[in-house]
């Protein structure tokens, strides 16, 4: 059976006259962990944007579980509901508790009834461990607790993958660990993600594939091993001295 | 070793104290400057009250303990309305027009920021809308409408009373002012949640819905308040149609009795209206500024 959960091909995307993607191409497998470098400005955030649609493409295609996202019939809110988005600034609703902001996408995109959902909800909460602060508002969390609940708002809507956008670049440094570490359970477990980071430490350790972007460039493309270790271009070489 | 920050203290030993003239407002000091300069106002404007060429005529006409009370509870015998009875439709005017402005200026408000390419004409109309009447002084909107509406032999509309034609124009400024004010509420609300609702899934009715407008809402209420206020008091605009409100009663016992404290009565009654929604705007406003501080930490 063919696992390929999202499959991007060929993305060109353009702000302006400003080329921010140029001919970018990868492909996400079940259960498989991607994780994107390269330096600020190198087009990962666009490219993940890109993917759930919240950025139209000027060029090549993106395909969900074989389906091409460029097909005209398609609904927008229908794909992203498939794929969880977790954002560098959390974005937690920060009038709605913590326990209704896991359980919004559920109940208003899915429809399905609030008493289910909640003890999901609950059930999620507990995970990260912060199910006794279900009913408190966003801002009474630090930032790493709030990132872990927008982490499982997004798992909430039981996606096909997620995508993470910086996700712990907005931390205190004291703050990362505890995001890194839900995120490297996430991926024991069998997460399928789409992850751009600047945590180096973290890209080798979990992920199955790196992908180093350059300019909108995808310059090299292969196991932590074989990029971190054996760069093959210069480029990379250049930006993975920068840094260590 | 020399560097740029070693500059050596003043000799002068006081030299961090403030200016004397400063030093003198310090501590408990402070308390008497401010009660002092109170009494110096106060006493200033009792003078010019008092001691004016025309003050005693001005306090006869304006200030007569008689009139005054006359205008309160009303003559009938010389047909002489209640400005206390004419505030009546004061309040039930602006009670009516407040509902009517925040149900229409939110659906101008949501039309204006809608996307869907259906909606185009709509959003059109709304901004269209929102430039006239917040353009046309809402006198002449009163004088257009009160006379206007009746000439166009509608059934329903060309035979409602006076103060009922007051409610429409009333309606029509407002909710364009306050559309503007639900709008700027809208896109005060930081881009990022809209994108993290859209992430999720829900369409751009449930962002707006979920997400932006309970938040827009809190932002918007203090402004939204000014702008009741202000409605409030040009409910008495309407007396220019003729609807006999508070402003209208005074007119007519000022007229008759040749005698002004019937507006000053009027203008009492409109204080212990608006001073109330006032001070809890004011309320609201410093909660808000003491809530954005503690977040800022």
């Amino acid at each position: 059976m063919n696992d390929e959960v999202l499959k991007l091909t060929s993305i060109v995307k353009r702000f302006a006259h400003h080329e921010v993607l140029r001919d970018v191409s990868l492909t996400l497998h079940r259960h498989e962990v991607v994780c994107l470098i390269g330096a600020s400005g190198s087009g990962k955030s666009t490219l993940l944007r890109c993917a759930n649609l919240l950025e139209p493409i000027n060029g090549g295609d993106i395909e969900l579980f074989g389906q091409s996202l460029r097909d005209p019939r398609i609904d927008p809110d229908l794909v992203r509901r498939h794929m969880g988005t977790v954002f560098q600034s959390f974005n937690l609703f920060p009038h709605l508790s913590v326990l209704d902001n896991v359980a919004l996408g559920p109940v208003r995109a899915l429809k399905r009834p609030y008493e289910q959902v909640r003890v999901e909800a609950m059930a999620l909460l507990a995970r990260i461990g912060l199910e006794s602060r279900a009913s408190e508002f966003p801002d009474r969390l630090s930032g790493g607790q709030q990132q872990r609940v927008a982490i499982v708002r997004s798992l909430a809507m039981r996606p096909a993958l997620l995508l993470l956008d910086e996700v712990t670049s907005a931390l205190d440094p004291t703050l990362v660990g505890e995001v890194l570490d839900l995120l490297t359970d996430l991926a024991t477990s069998g997460t399928t993600m789409l992850i751009a980071t600047h945590e180096m430490n973290f890209a080798r350790d979990v992920a199955h594939q790196v992908v180093f972007l350059d300019q909108g460039v995808l310059v090299e493309q292969g196991t932590p091993e074989e990029v971190f270790d054996h760069p093959r271009h210069e480029a990379t070489r250049a930006f993975l001295g920068r840094v260590r | 070793m020399s560097s740029e920050t070693d500059a050596e203290a003043p000799d002068a030993p006081p030299f961090l104290y403030a200016p004397r003239r400063r030093q003198i407002l310090q501590g408990r000091n402070g308390l008497i400057a401010s009660t002092l300069s109170s009494a110096l106002i106060v006493a200033a404007i009792l003078t010019i009250l008092f001691w004016a060429p025309g003050g005693a005529t001005f306090r006869s006409t304006f200030w007569n303990p008689h009139y005054l009370w006359l205008a309160l509870k009303g003559d009938p015998h010389q047909a002489v309305y209640s400005v206390l009875g004419g505030i009546v439709t004061n309040i039930w005017m602006f009670l009516l027009c407040e509902v009517l402005v925040l149900v229409f200026g939110l659906l101008i408000a949501w039309t204006r920021v809608s996307t869907s390419p259906i909606l185009l004409p709509f959003r059109v109309l709304a901004a269209v809308y929102t430039d006239i009447f917040r353009g046309i002084p809402f006198l002449l909107v009163i004088l257009m409408v009160g006379y206007g509406l009746p000439q166009l032999n509608l059934p329903l509309v060309s035979n409602l009373s006076l103060a009922s034609y007051g409610c429409i124009a009333l309606t029509l400024t407002y909710s364009a002012y306050v559309a503007e004010v639900y709008r700027a509420g809208l896109h005060s609300v930081p881009h990022g949640q809209i994108l993290a609702a859209r992430s999720l899934g829900l369409t751009h009715y449930a962002t707006m819905r979920r997400v932006i407008l309970p938040q827009a809402v809190r932002t918007v209420i203090p402004p939204l308040l000014n702008d009741f206020i202000s409605l409030q008091k040009d409910t008495a605009l309407v007396s220019v149609i003729g609807a006999v409100e508070t402003v209208r009663s005074a007119q007519i016992g000022v007229d008759t009795y040749f005698n002004e404290s019937a507006y000053t009565m009027s203008a009492i009654l409109f204080l212990v209206m608006t001073i109330p929604l006032t001070r809890f705007t004011d309320h609201l406003i410093a909660r808000d500024r003491e809530r954005r501080l503690a977040g800022e930490r």
